[in-house]
C-alpha cells in the first residue's frame, strides 16, 4: 500500500514538474520593430532588476528573458533585489559586476554623480522613439545620456469603501482618530515622512533640519492611530479587509482591487511622490553591445506591453498607452488626464548628514 | 634507560601524536570559525568604529542614548518570552520521557516540525491567522462571539517568539530529563520522599543544566529578534532586531547598526557569562 501511494506521489510530483516546464518565450518576430540578430550568441548578459518586475512567463505571460535568449541566442543571467540601497551596496562592493541595472530616479541621480554609469547612445537606439517625451531628460538624467526609462509610478492612498465614510481626498485621512487602529502606513523613513511633508507643504528633498523635525513631529501624532507600519504585508491587509485605508503604489492598488472590489484609490491633494525607474548599464560591465540591445528589446512596444500588463505599473511606452490590447488603456489611475494629474515631486538623492538625520528622528518616531 | 623512563617517554611521545591527531580532525572547523565566526565579528568591529567615508570615529557610540529604549525593550520581552517557553516546555519535555519510545519520536517530530518551515512563510501563516479578519476571529465571529484583538499587540510578539524558540528549549531539556536514572527516583522514594520533594530535590536539580542551556538558546536569539517582532507586533512594539536591520539595509546608516550589533553582542555575552555562573555551580556546561 505504501509503495502504491509513494509511486503515485511521485507521478503527481512528475507532472506538476512536467506541466510548468513549458513557458511562453515566443515573440511574433513580425510584430518587432527593431533588428536582432545571432552576432553575440553564446556571450552572457547579467541583468539585475528588482524582484517581480519583469513579465516572466507567469500565468501564461510572455518570458521576456526566455524570448530575448531565444531571438538573440545571448544568455540572460537574472537576479533580483528588494530595494535601491541593496542594489547599490551590491554594486559598490565590487563582488558582483553587472550588464544591466533597472535602479529607481534618485539612485540614477547618485550612480552618475559618482561615475558608476557607462554612457549609452539611447537615442540611436531604434526604439527610443516610442518612449513618451514627458519622460526624457528627466531631473536625474537631464541629458537622456545614462537611461531608459522602464516605469513610472506615483503614491497614492488606498482605502476601503466600506469602512470608510464618504470620500477622501486628503493624507491628512491617515491622522483621522475616527479610523484609529485601521491606518497602515509605509515602514520605511523616507516614504513615510514624505507623507507628512506633502501635508505640510514642504519640499521632500529638503536639506533644513527644522523642516524634518517638523515632518517627525506630525509622524509622532499619528503613531497612537495607527495599526502597523508595512511595506509588502500592504497586500494581505488590504484585500482581506483587515485595515482601512493605506499608502501605496498606484500599480500595486490595480492588483490589489482584483482581489477586493471595495478598495478605492485617489491621489491626495497635497500632492504625491513619483517615481521612475530606468535601465542603466553601471560600468564595470562584461558585455556592453549586448546590454544596450537588451535596452532596445526592453523598450520594444510588445516587449513594454507584456511587462505593462504583468506589472501594473504605468509604462513609458507611447505604443503601450495607444495600445488596443492594452488592459489599463485610458485607466485614469495610471494615466490620469491632464487636469486630473496631481502635483507630483521627485525623490532626490540626498547627501549623508540629511539622511543620518531624519533615520535619526525615524528611530523616535518609530518608538512613540 | 630504565622501563619506568622508557614508559614515560613513550607516554609523552603517545600525548603529543594524540594533539597532533585532534589538530588535525579540528582543523577544518577552526578555519570554518576564522572564516565565518570570528571574521565576521571583526568586520562587524571595523563598521563600528567608523563612518561611512571609512574613517576612524566613535561618533556611532555617541547615538547609542537614542536606541536606549529599544534594547531596554527587546531585553524585556526576550525574558517575557524565555519565562514563559521554560514554564511550557518543561512539563512537556519531562513527560515526554515518560512515554514509549515511538511516541517520543513522534512528539518529537511534532515539535521540530515548525523548525522543517520557512521562517518568513511561517509569520505570514501567524499573521493570517491572527489578523483582525483572520481565521480565529472568523471563527469566533461564525459562532457568535465577539472579535478579539490579537495580531499588533505585545501579546502576540511574546507569541512569535515562544512559537519560534520553543525547540530550543524542549530539546536540551529532553536530553537531560531523560537521562535521570530512574533508580535515583525509586531511592528517594525508598527514603520516604514525596512526589513534590522528589522533583524538588533529585529531578529538579539535576535537570538544571538543561535548564540553563535552554534558557540561553532561548534568550540569545530572542533578544536579537526580528521581522517575527515587526509583522506581529505591528507599532506596539520596536525591537532593537528590527531598528538593526532597517539601519543595515541602508549604506548611510550601516555603520550606526553595526555598533548596535556590537554593543548587543557584548551585552549577550555579559549575560551568558553571568548564566555561566549558575550552570557552574550546578556542575552544567554551556558555552
Amino acid at each position: 500500500m505504501k509503495k502504491i501511494i509513494a509511486s503515485f506521489l511521485l507521478f503527481v510530483l512528475l507532472f506538476s514538474v512536467g506541466s510548468c516546464g513549458e513557458r511562453n518565450d515566443t515573440v511574433d518576430a513580425s510584430l518587432l520593430r527593431g533588428e536582432y540578430n545571432k552576432d553575440l550568441a553564446g556571450t552572457t548578459l547579467k541583468v539585475y532588476n528588482w524582484g517581480e518586475y519583469i513579465s516572466d512567463g507567469a500565468e501564461d505571460s510572455l518570458d521576456v528573458n526566455a524570448a530575448f535568449e531565444k531571438l538573440t541566442g545571448i544568455k540572460v543571467e537574472y537576479s533580483t533585489y528588494d530595494d535601491n540601497e541593496t542594489m547599490y551596496s551590491d554594486l559598490v562592493s565590487g563582488a558582483n559586476y553587472y550588464d544591466i541595472i533597472i535602479p529607481s530616479d534618485y539612485m540614477i541621480e547618485r550612480l552618475i554623480r559618482e561615475d558608476r554609469l557607462e554612457t549609452v547612445d539611447v537615442e540611436s537606439l531604434s526604439n527610443y522613439q516610442y518612449i513618451d517625451d514627458q519622460y526624457k531628460n528627466l531631473y536625474f538624467d537631464p541629458d537622456n545620456a545614462y537611461s531608459v526609462p522602464y516605469n513610472v509610478g506615483m503614491v497614492g492612498l488606498i482605502y476601503n469603501t466600506t469602512m470608510v465614510e464618504g470620500t477622501i481626498d486628503s493624507w491628512e485621512a491617515l491622522w483621522d482618530e475616527k479610523y484609529s487602529g485601521d491606518i497602515l502606513t509605509f515602514n520605511n523613513p523616507r516614504d513615510a515622512f514624505a507623507l507628512a511633508q506633502l501635508i505640510l507643504g514642504q519640499d521632500l528633498n529638503t536639506t533644513n533640519p527644522a523642516d524634518w523635525d517638523a515632518a517627525a513631529a506630525l509622524l509622532k501624532e499619528q503613531s497612537p492611530v495607527l495599526q502597523a507600519r508595512v511595506m509588502d504585508e500592504v497586500f494581505n491587509k488590504m484585500e482581506g479587509g483587515n485595515a482601512a485605508m493605506a499608502p501605496y503604489y498606484a500599480g500595486d492598488y490595480l492588483l490589489m482591487k482584483d482581489n477586493n472590489p471595495d478598495l478605492a484609490f485617489v491621489y491626495p491633494k497635497e500632492g504625491v511622490n513619483i517615481f521612475c525607474d530606468s535601465v542603466c548599464v553601471p560600468k564595470g560591465c562584461q558585455n556592453y553591445d549586448a546590454a544596450v540591445l537588451y535596452m532596445n528589446f526592453l523598450m520594444e512596444p510588445e516587449i513594454a506591453l507584456a511587462n505593462a500588463e504583468a506589472l501594473c505599473y504605468a509604462s513609458p511606452n507611447t505604443e503601450v498607452v495607444s495600445h488596443d490590447d492594452y488592459t489599463y488603456k485610458d485607466n485614469e489611475i495610471l494615466y490620469p488626464s491632464e487636469e486630473d494629474m496631481p502635483k507630483v515631486q521627485w525623490f532626490h538623492d540626498m547627501d549623508a548628514e540629511t539622511v543620518e538625520y531624519y533615520e535619526t528622528l525615524w528611530v523616535d518616531v518609530l518608538n512613540s | 634507560m630504565t622501563d619506568a623512563k622508557l614508559r614515560g617517554v613513550r607516554e609523552r611521545k603517545n600525548r603529543t601524536r594524540k594533539k597532533g591527531v585532534s589538530l588535525l580532525l579540528n582543523f577544518p572547523y577552526l578555519i570554518w570559525l576564522c572564516l565565518f565566526v570570528i571574521v565576521p565579528v571583526f568586520i562587524v568591529a571595523a563598521y563600528a568604529f567608523t563612518d561611512a567615508s571609512g574613517a576612524l570615529t566613535l561618533e556611532n557610540f555617541r547615538k547609542l542614548g537614542v536606541y536606549r529604549d529599544n534594547i531596554i525593550d527587546s531585553f524585556i520581552y526576550a525574558l517575557i518570552a524565555t519565562a514563559v517557553t521554560l514554564v511550557l516546555a518543561y512539563p512537556f519535555a519531562y513527560f515526554m520521557t515518560k512515554r514509549s519510545q515511538a511516541t517520543q519520536r513522534v512528539m518529537m517530530m511534532l515539535v521540530m516540525l515548525p523548525m522543517w518551515m520557512n521562517l518568513l512563510i511561517l509569520t505570514y501563516s501567524i499573521m493570517n491567522i491572527m489578523e483582525t479578519n483572520g481565521i480565529i476571529n472568523n471563527l469566533l465571529a461564525a459562532m457568535g462571539l465577539g472579535k478579539i484583538q490579537m495580531i499588533n499587540t505585545p501579546g502576540a510578539v511574546v507569541f512569535g517568539m515562544v512559537y519560534n524558540y520553543f525547540p530550543y528549549m524542549v530539546l536540551p531539556l529532553y536530553s537531560v530529563l531523560s537521562k535521570i536514572d530512574p533508580a535515583l527516583l525509586e531511592a528517594a522514594a525508598d527514603l520516604g520522599s514525596g512526589g513534590l520533594s522528589r522533583f524538588r530535590r533529585v529531578i529538579l536539580p539535576l535537570s538544571m543544566p538543561g535548564v540553563i542551556s535552554g534558557i540561553t538558546m532561548v534568550f540569545v536569539p530572542s533578544v536579537s529578534t526580528f521581522y517575527i517582532s515587526q509583522k506581529l507586533g505591528g507599532t506596539s512594539v520596536n525591537m532593537i532586531g528590527d531598528v538593526i536591520e532597517s539601519l543595515v539595509n541602508r549604506v548611510s546608516t550601516r555603520n550606526l547598526g553595526a555598533m548596535l550589533s556590537l554593543v548587543l553582542m557584548v551585552v549577550i555575552l555579559i549575560c551568558i557569562m553571568i548564566m555561566n555562573r549558575f550552570s557552574d555551580e550546578e556542575g552544567g556546561i554551556m558555552l
